[in-house]
């Protein structure tokens, strides 16, 4: 009762375009969009469970060290106090993305300031947060002076454990001879994913199973994760994430309060909730490691790269093999044939280094494409016609031919869009009162993945259908672009397909992150789907290709009947699944696409703010033209942020995080964004997936900090090598008035 | 939090009784509710003033407004004659927060807000202005947005506030009554204190009193410009902010008043700036002694160094905004 496709080779055979439905690639507005702004949808700590009990984590207030001893009798007699634990069935760190085993956790050996060391449970949320910060716990502190705390401190530097190394050809030498050579080092600070919904968990457990309402991404991960932690039988573990507010990589692993709400409740035998507080999820979960890059461009006299180089340097706590991977466009986007990648890495004592949205281009990208713009100048050629000049035939380390690439397509469409001006790119020319005008321009690409999925679909004997996976939807819209591939291949108003996801008992997803959910999940969904149909072909007598499904009809031969009268009282419910295959390998394979931006930087006060932005984007099979649009407006949003604000701040004496909350971390709001222009370029990817689609989630991001960071340049001409891009930077450069 | 009581009395008599001994007030509790969460602040009792009168604004006998110190932010930004009249104060609460914030807080609770430092919101942290005696993180730490100007080793939080700033330029007067119904009046621009030897202390407000308006004496017309500098364009404190009232007759500058905010543990005023450009003709060499007389003691920590320069480049451009010299 299952169809299975591997993709081996590129699925031609482009099943969505061939079907009638039209609903397929149609701007809809997301199922759940009211539910979630109207305060129906439920969310994690939302759900309904008679005599829950709260709990609140105890976070560490040193950053290496032991708990000598935690004294219970501090909190034990206050009104409500439930229980203190502190066990080792409890998380000291959150599990990286796709980790499917237990973290660190040895909650009593501290590694960073803000790891859970304890939960508090009371009847009240508030009782269990007064006694959680009343709590009495005596740490044996390892000396601050003997600890490495800060990246300038370490002295250690391994390389990457997941990034392959290239050293090809001689780079010094193509460096030396170069007829326009940049060397150049950026950094970049860390970054906080920030989700509105904080990490939360309800758990219930009935002595046998545990029940866990949590806000995840990767539920097949979760599971395996959460019950080794617990050292129960993933069988006996049931998760819930049907609405998630956001996890930009964050909720990839089981968080802290999900273990911690799960031990209190096995152990008090009765529901418990946790919820991260604001400053929890700063500190005691993931970071984004800041960066050193240094980037060698070597282009010949017309602006060809011969070599290329980008060494970074990046942290993690000990034991974590997590590395950001900030070369892995770096890998493929640029030719060049004298080649250095490299990503080390130091352990510090800072919170966990792990997977915020685009994990890798989000950082690699900007430094990346603010380092052409410098070789642009130098070269004398347009930002734009070098970038042109830059789209290699094959990958340039592996020798393999890229899967489909609309990179110049992307280029000229957003340039046109914008009307950029790929001449005169001299800097400061432009003057409106106080404020320095100019543009920045910067590639976008990230590396496209799909992952095993499965999906099942039913379609029911009314004529209506039922998709269900444990895919999750954190935002995305994945509830409706699984209704619209459900309801192109059926010939169903999406109207009529009921989406259930984010339940660990339904079939087997790949989780939302590295942006492969849509394709992956509905590339299962599409599978599944084909099997439906070779079922009604064989009812019907007729081939895949005489069958058309229509609006509830099935049509072929010149006849038309209702699918509830074909039906005739039965159910069909297949399985789809979706394994990656030989593409991978045999072809290189990312989504591209342009930035184009248009700055004001105050000459006074070196304040900077973007006043325009267009984004041109090659996805594959764009799914839903509204909520792929969405997620490339939400990547450029964060590329305001990662440009001009965002910067997680930690007091280099104890590695404390000083500005953990939202006052203080400054994401962008909405005076910070102008109007954001995304244009998607028509585009099929065959080998990316049996959709044809490729990962879109992620792409806005990688790349347009780089845009403005040119932008600003042309207008004041400051070149800045620094993110984020702070008046303190600017003023420092910029002439006196 | 803790656990506390709360009462609700509704009249100010009541109110001011009750604001002895543990009692905190609390009015729109935008930053009071944060910093309970964050037992920052522990209040026994909490005293709900939201019912006490208070929220008119009214005429003066002198031509000038009275603010009642329960009137909201938001209520006072859009009031006509505010907006019309001492435009300063208004653009200088609409630079502030968001919305929904302005909503809530009032022209009372704002005058008390306070600071943003990192270490003075964080329990785990020493900070002598927390829990006098235990030191001063930020001193070492991270300070970018901490005090330049009459700050001391004892404390270097600034007043992070908007509104008070245009106040202190307009010379606004707070109305203040005690617990034994007697009242008192103090200029707003010694209204804040400095640290000194009690950075607990963020104001002159006593045990028992209870703030019932401010009042703004009659228009002084001119150009009024707040300007807020901020990496952020919304919804951030500011890195340096300057309140300026300033009047031009005949080419010269015949009344100026400024106020500078985020530089120190109080809203900034410097009588010398006011009296420096007075009678003067603009010209940059006046905008740089102006500078000068501003900064001539400023220090910075570090990471708040830049606010020097930056407070030098945002007064001169203030000044050329206000008299309409070339930018």
């Amino acid at each position: 009762m299952s169809k299975s496709i591997t993709l081996d080779q590129p699925d031609e055979r482009n099943l969505l375009d061939r079907m009638a439905q039209g609903t397929i690639g149609k701007p809809r507005n997301r199922l759940e969009g009211p539910d979630k702004v109207s305060g129906v949808a439920t969310y994690a700590a939302e759900f309904p469970a008679s005599n829950a009990a709260n709990g609140v984590l105890v976070t560490a207030t040193i950053s290496k060290g032991e708990v000598v001893s935690i004294d219970e009798g501090s909190v034990m007699d206050m009104p409500g106090v439930l229980a203190v634990i502190s066990d080792q069935r409890m998380i000291a760190r959150p599990a990286q993305g796709g980790a499917g085993e237990a973290p660190v956790q040895q909650v009593r050996q501290v590694d960073y300031w803000g790891q859970p060391v304890a939960v508090v449970v009371a009847e009240s949320f508030e009782q269990a947060r007064d006694a959680a910060r009343r709590l009495k716990i005596t740490y044996n502190a390892d000396d601050a002076g003997e600890l490495v705390l800060n990246p300038e401190d370490a002295k250690v530097w391994e390389e990457a454990p997941d990034t392959e190394t290239v050293q090809q050809g001689a780079l010094p030498q193509a460096m030396a001879e170069a007829a326009h050579a940049i060397d150049a080092t950026y950094t970049t600070e860390g970054h906080n994913s920030a989700p509105m919904e904080p990490h939360a968990a309800l758990a219930e457990w009935d002595g046998t199973k545990l029940t866990v309402h949590a806000s995840l991404q990767m539920l097949n991960y979760n599971i395996d994760e959460l019950a080794d932690s617990l050292g129960l039988d993933a069988e006996n573990v049931h998760l819930l994430s049907p609405y998630v507010g956001g996890g930009f990589g964050s909720k990839l692993g089981i968080s802290p309060d999900v273990a911690a709400a799960s031990v209190a409740a096995m152990q008090l035998g009765r529901p418990v909730r946790v919820v991260l507080s604001r400053q929890q999820v700063f500190h005691s979960v993931i970071r984004r490691t800041e960066t050193t890059q240094r980037l060698r461009l070597a282009a010949d006299s017309d602006g060809r790269l011969q070599g290329f180089g980008h060494e970074a340097k990046v942290t993690n706590l000990p034991e974590e093999e997590f590395a950001e991977p900030v070369t892995q466009a770096s890998a493929f986007l640029y030719p060049g044939q004298d080649r250095v990648l490299k990503v080390e890495m130091a352990r510090i004592h800072r919170m966990t280094a792990g997977s915020v949205r685009a994990p890798g281009e989000a950082v690699g990208m900007q430094a990346l494409e603010a380092a052409m713009d410098e070789l642009a100048e130098k070269s004398g050629i347009g930002p734009v016609e070098l970038r042109l000049r830059n789209i290699p035939e094959r990958h340039p380390s592996d020798d393999i031919p890229y899967s489909s690439r609309r990179l110049a397509e992307c280029l000229k469409a957003g340039a046109e869009a914008f009307g950029w001006d790929d001449d005169d790119r001299r800097p400061a020319q432009r003057r409106e009162g106080e404020w320095w005008i100019g543009t920045g321009m910067a590639t976008a690409a990230r590396i496209h993945n799909i992952a095993k999925a499965e999906a099942s679909v039913t379609l029911m004997e009314d004529g209506t259908a039922v998709v269900a996976t444990d895919m999750t939807d954190i935002g995305t819209g994945t509830y409706t672009v699984l209704g619209q591939i459900a309801g192109e291949m059926l010939g169903l108003d999406p109207a009529d397909v009921l989406v259930r996801l984010g339940d660990s008992n339904l079939a087997t997803g790949p989780g939302s992150g590295g942006s492969w959910g849509a394709s992956s999940s509905g590339s299962a969904v599409q599978i599944a789907c084909e099997a439906i149909r070779e079922e009604l072909c064989d009812m019907l007598g007729c081939k895949d290709e005489d069958l058309t499904l229509k609006d509830g009809f099935a049509i072929h031969s010149n006849r038309r009947q209702s699918l509830p009268e074909l039906l005739n009282g039965r159910n069909i419910e297949k399985l789809g699944k979706l394994e990656p295959g030989d593409t991978e390998d045999d072809f290189s394979q990312a989504s591209y696409g342009a930035f184009f931006t248009e700055v004001a930087v105050n000459a006074h006060t070196g304040e900077t703010r973007v006043r325009r932005m267009s984004g041109a984007f090659g996805i594959g099979r764009v799914l839903n033209e509204k909520t792929a649009k969405s997620q490339c407006m939400g990547g450029m949003v964060w590329c305001i942020g990662s440009a001009l604000t965002e910067s997680m701040m930690f007091d280099r004496r104890d590695g404390h995080l000083v500005n953990h909350d939202l006052a203080e971390y400054h994401v962008p709001v909405n005076r910070d964004v102008p109007h954001l222009n995304v244009i998607m370029v028509e585009e099929r990817d065959p080998a990316a997936s049996p959709l044809q689609a490729k990962g879109v989630g992620e792409l806005g991001i990688c790349g347009g900090a780089g845009a403005i960071c040119n932008a600003i340049y042309n207008a004041c001409g400051v070149r800045l090598r620094s993110f984020p891009m702070t008046p303190d930077k600017l003023i420092a450069e910029l002439p006196d008035i | 939090m803790r656990p506390f009581d709360y009462q609700r009395p509704d009249g100010l008599d009541h109110a001011s009784l009750l604001d002895r001994d543990g009692a905190t007030l609390i009015a729109g509790g935008t930053n009071l509710l944060d910093l309970m969460k964050l037992q920052v602040e522990t209040p026994e009792t909490l005293v709900d003033i939201n019912r006490i009168g208070l929220d008119k604004i009214e005429p003066t006998g002198e031509g000038g407004i009275r603010i009642g110190a329960l009137v909201s932010n938001s209520t006072c930004a859009a009031d006509p004659r505010i907006r019309a009249d001492w435009p300063l104060l208004s653009r200088a609460i609409l630079a502030g927060a968001s919305g929904q914030l302005r909503n809530k807080a009032t022209t009372g609770g704002n005058l008390c807000q306070r600071t943003r430092c990192y270490y003075f919101m964080n329990i785990d942290m020493p900070c002598n202005k927390r829990e006098p005696g235990t030191g001063c993180s930020a001193l070492n730490g991270r300070n970018r947005i901490h005090a330049v100007l009459g700050a001391n080793e004892n404390c270097i939080a600034t007043y992070p506030g908007d509104m008070a700033v245009a106040m202190y330029a307009l010379d606004a007067t707070v109305e203040i009554a005690g617990p034994d119904k007697a009242s008192r009046s103090v200029r707003v621009r010694d209204f804040h204190r400095l640290p000194g030897e009690r950075p607990e202390l963020d104001n002159v407000l006593e045990a028992g009193e209870v703030i019932t308006g401010v009042t703004l004496p009659a228009p002084v017309g001119g150009t009024q410009l707040y300007r807020k500098v901020r990496e952020r364009s919304s919804y951030a404190f500011a890195l340096v902010s300057i309140a300026a009232a300033l009047r031009m007759e005949e080419g010269a500058i015949s009344r100026a008043s400024l106020a500078f905010g985020s530089m120190a543990h109080k809203p900034w005023h410097d009588l010398r700036i006011d009296a420096a450009l007075t009678g003067a003709k603009p010209s940059d060499a006046l905008f740089d002694h102006v500078a000068d007389l501003l900064l001539e003691d400023a220090e910075g920590y570090g990471e708040n160094d830049f606010k020097i320069p930056l407070a030098r480049r945002t007064v001169k451009a203030v000044l050329r905004e206000a008299t309409g010299a070339s930018t």
